[in-house]
């Protein structure tokens, strides 16, 4: 039996197709305030924070196997520490961008005790912490309990600019946060993630420091989320406690993770795109909108739990973003 | 009168295939060793014909009802026990509590807990510890005392003598003999060769999912059995050597 | 129920609040006295367990570890948001129902009054903590449950039947559930998105006294109840946040000296005992 000669690779054909298609895309968006209306932009703005909420809350489950039914507690965060740092005269859209990076502050910490707990436990230990959080934050006298506060300082830009710049953040924060993720996957460090994914111990076993690389998706998950709340207090101006510390958001999460694809990169953003369009289409409905989307998860995790491009990649062994590795034989004219 | 047939059976781990198209009986009151490499699929076999893995396909009976499509507790109820790998005590439970739930087949029978207990005599001062605590050889009786307490027509054994001293070893095939001599029909498998075939009156050797070779025990030389535990073709058998 | 089937049920607390309103709609509509209602709840609820243990936990828990949370989690929301549905945002509470009950005391002293309902419930936890714990150690069906919950694999191979063991922990926790939900409801007040904060409680409280025995969770869920009342003494919104603390305090501390408080004694005590 002769050995196989084969090449390691890391682009297809059509991973090369997907990434550009992708880079078409993102240049379109990119125009997007020239031609869009200011309620398309709205919009499309929700869809960017979606997706990054979607992509953060799948790092953190989908890769490091830890579901957080918390995760509001960094989103609410970030919020909050926008509107102190506007409050003390610093810009807003810098305040958006330091309040998400402070988040890290909270959560590197917070992961020493809060990583060793377990599956349900540190489920809903983070529900915990989380509602810690909001009660905590609900003491700042800025705040003044449930009532909130709000952004004002953003209205020093007039109503178009402000949307726009808006908008070109959260494409911005969304492309950036995607890419890091991307290239962690594509890095040693990504190895190791996708490998704890599969199998914790073996992983270990290998090497894999499993603590240190769950804290990295930890500390990631978090940013992003306080990233996505501080754009979401840039196109809702307000804040108030209870809509951006409430369990809803991890419930949107779960959501767009499960039907999405749970543990793959395309499933995310696949699934933001279809909460953002149920939420579209069914959002006014009201209460019979979020029954639906906790019976969807219910279904998906029972009967789909791969989600739908986790079903899509079953089928069809199809998978667009280069973040595996391919072996090529190799020809005997290749050598 | 057979008292357990196994025909045609396939058992996959995932993709893997463990036990291959494998068939026997054995009669009331028999026993019946199994032997074979580690990863032969003996295990896995036994464990299929408890009902803990199903198979992929062929036909377990016990007596002569077909109990193929019954899950583990139905077979259990039926007359099948199974001493698994490691004993697999309910560690948190004391000795006696673990001996009681053998109870739970809901089978009657000469199996007491009085007996068990005559049968084992180390057990008696160690009935109320906690299973994690005993000794080797006081887990490897507890076990069996477990599967006894079910009254089974058949009893399979998985590698008593793992992880035990042979003086222990040697205390455990004694309270065996008592079980064979009472006409407990038996499976046993077993690594060390030397007494399987002491014990058993029909030896099997697995190699790689089959059954590479079924002989009475009586006669069987060493030398035919380590060929087919190690997949050895020699020209030996072909030529019909006798041992 | 996380026992036995290693599930976490982030339904839990919603299961209780829909107990709390089954209650409810008798009284109010029906005018049946909610002492009377736990009878009638009691068994609905344990239908509603059974068919969800069939449904949605049997599948959630062969499916892997993290599909339970998920599938529960989804649960949890359609209960609420259902709640929400059928009876909108207002605070309920079972104490108009109850006549003075609610809000009688026995005087101890004469500073110190204890609420009749208070110790009401906390006679009920012990007595129906005690009937489980006795259950579980002197009955056969009780030894099953416990092999079922250490390994359920070998429970099969004894005898057990594992499904039928996991209907009868499920219909356990569901009367639990009901009388979580009519203590809430006499005591205090619910809404339809009350489940959330009792889940959390439970949780702490049982992470508190250790989740591996029945009075741990009576012995954490005091200890909860002591920090939320210090809590309250120090700040109007003390109560909360001095709970979700002592949640903390317990849980770090107990992360620094591996081990529960009560493992801990037991073992020294096994250790102490002649070989």
């Amino acid at each position: 039996m002769s050995a196989m000669a084969v090449s390691v690779e890391r682009w297809t054909t059509r991973s090369r197709v997907a990434v550009g298609v992708v880079v078409v895309v993102l240049i379109v968006l990119a125009f997007g305030p020239l031609f869009l209306t200011a309620g398309q932009a709205d919009r499309l703005t929700a869809l960017f924070v979606y997706v990054i909420l979607a992509a953060m809350w799948n790092a953190l489950a989908g890769f490091g196997g830890l579901i957080s039914v918390g995760q509001q507690a960094f989103f609410g965060l970030g919020a909050y520490f926008a509107v102190r740092l506007a409050d003390a005269g610093i810009d807003p859209f810098l305040s958006l961008i330091v309040a998400g990076l402070a988040v890290a502050i909270v959560a590197v910490p917070l992961s020493y005790p809060m990583l060793r707990l377990r599956g349900g436990e540190f489920a809903i230990g983070m529900w915990v912490v989380a509602e810690l959080t909001h009660l905590l934050v609900n003491l700042d006298t800025l705040v003044r309990g449930e009532t909130g506060t709000s952004l004002i300082s953003l209205n020093a830009y007039d109503a178009p600019a402000r949307r726009a710049y808006i908008y070109w953040l959260a494409l911005a924060v969304m492309i950036v946060l995607l890419g890091v993720l991307f290239a962690l996957l594509r890095s040693r460090t990504g190895a190791a993630i996708q490998a704890l994914r599969d199998d914790e111990v073996a992983a270990a076993s290998l090497g894999v420091r499993v603590v240190g690389t769950k804290r990295i998706l930890f500390t990631l998950a978090a940013v992003g989320a306080g990233l996505a709340g501080a754009l979401w207090l840039a196109t809702a101006i307000t804040f108030q406690p209870k809509t951006f510390f409430g369990v809803q958001w991890t419930a949107y999460m779960v959501f767009m993770v499960l039907v999405g694809g749970i543990g793959t990169f395309e499933g995310a953003i696949l699934g933001a795109v279809i909460f953002f369009l149920l939420e579209t289409w069914f959002g006014a409905t009201g209460v019979w909108y979020l029954i639906g989307l906790g019976a969807a998860a219910v279904l998906f995790s029972l009967l789909l739990p791969r989600g739908l491009w986790g079903a899509v990649e079953d089928r069809w062994s199809l998978r667009l973003l280069p973040v595996g590795y391919q072996l090529k034989p190799r020809t005997p004219s290749e050598g | 009168m057979t008292a357990l047939a196994v025909e045609h059976l396939d058992v996959r781990h995932g993709q893997l295939q463990a036990v291959r198209d494998v068939s026997f009986t054995v009669g009331s009151g028999e026993t019946l060793a199994l032997v074979g490499a580690n990863g032969a699929g003996k295990t896995t076999l036994l464990r299929a014909i408890a009902g803990a893995h199903l198979p992929a396909g062929g036909r377990v009976f016990i007596g002569d009802e077909d109990v193929t499509a019954l899950p583990a507790n139905r077979r259990a109820a039926l007359g099948i026990a199974l001493v698994p790998e490691g004993r697999r005590l309910f560690v948190e439970m004391t000795v006696e509590e673990n001996l009681l739930l053998g109870r739970m087949t809901g089978r009657r029978g000469e199996w007491t807990l009085e007996r068990v207990l005559a049968t084992f005599p180390n057990l008696k001062p160690r009935l109320k510890s906690r299973a994690g605590t005993l000794s080797g050889g006081e887990q490897q009786a507890t076990a069996i005392g477990r599967a006894l307490m079910g009254n089974p027509q058949v009893l399979l054994l998985d590698e008593l003598s793992l992880g035990l001293s042979p003086l222990v070893v040697d205390r455990v095939y004694e309270s065996l003999a008592t079980l064979m001599r009472s006409g407990t029909t038996m499976v046993l498998v077993e690594q060390d060769l030397g007494r399987a075939l002491s014990v058993a009156d029909t030896v099997g050797c697995m190699l790689e999912g089959r059954i590479v070779l079924e002989s009475a025990a009586a006669g069987l030389s060493r030398e035919r059995i380590t060929e087919a535990y190690f997949g050895l073709r020699t020209g030996r058998e072909l030529q019909g050597a006798v041992p | 129920m996380f026992q036995v089937m290693r599930i976490i049920n982030l339904a839990h607390g919603s299961l209780a609040v829909l107990a709390a309103f089954a209650l409810f709609v008798l009284a109010d509509r029906y005018g049946i006295s909610p002492f009377l209602g736990i009878l009638i709840v009691l068994p609905i609820m344990a239908v509603v367990g059974w068919i969800l243990q069939v449904v949605v936990l049997e599948r959630a828990s062969r499916a892997g570890r993290l599909v339970p949370i998920l599938a529960t989690f989804g649960l949890a929301i359609v209960i609420d948001n259902f709640l929400f549905q059928q009876f909108g945002a207002d605070t309920r509470s079972l104490a108009p129902y109850i006549g003075d009950l609610s809000y009688d005391s026995w005087q101890i002293t004469d500073d110190i009054s204890v609420g009749k309902i208070a110790v009401l419930t906390l006679v009920t936890a012990v007595v129906v903590l005690g009937a489980i714990q006795i259950f579980l150690s002197f009955t056969q069906l009780g030894r099953a449950v416990r092999a079922t919950a250490e390994d359920p694999d070998t429970a099969g191979l004894v005898g057990i039947d594992a499904r039928k063991i996991n209907a009868l922990a499920t219909a356990i926790a569901m009367a639990s559930v009901t009388l979580a939900g009519a203590a809430l409801g006499m005591r205090a007040t619910f809404d339809a998105y009350a489940g959330g904060t009792q889940l959390l409680f439970a949780f702490e409280a049982a992470v508190i006294g250790g989740a591996g025995s029945v009075w741990g969770t009576l012995f954490g869920g005091i200890i909860l109840a002591l920090g939320q009342s210090i809590g309250a003494t120090i700040a109007p919104q003390g109560f909360l946040i001095g709970g979700h603390v002592a949640f903390f305090l317990v849980l770090f501390a107990r992360l620094a000296i591996p081990g529960s408080i009560f493992r801990v004694f037991i073992a020294s005590v096994l250790r102490s005992r002649p070989a």
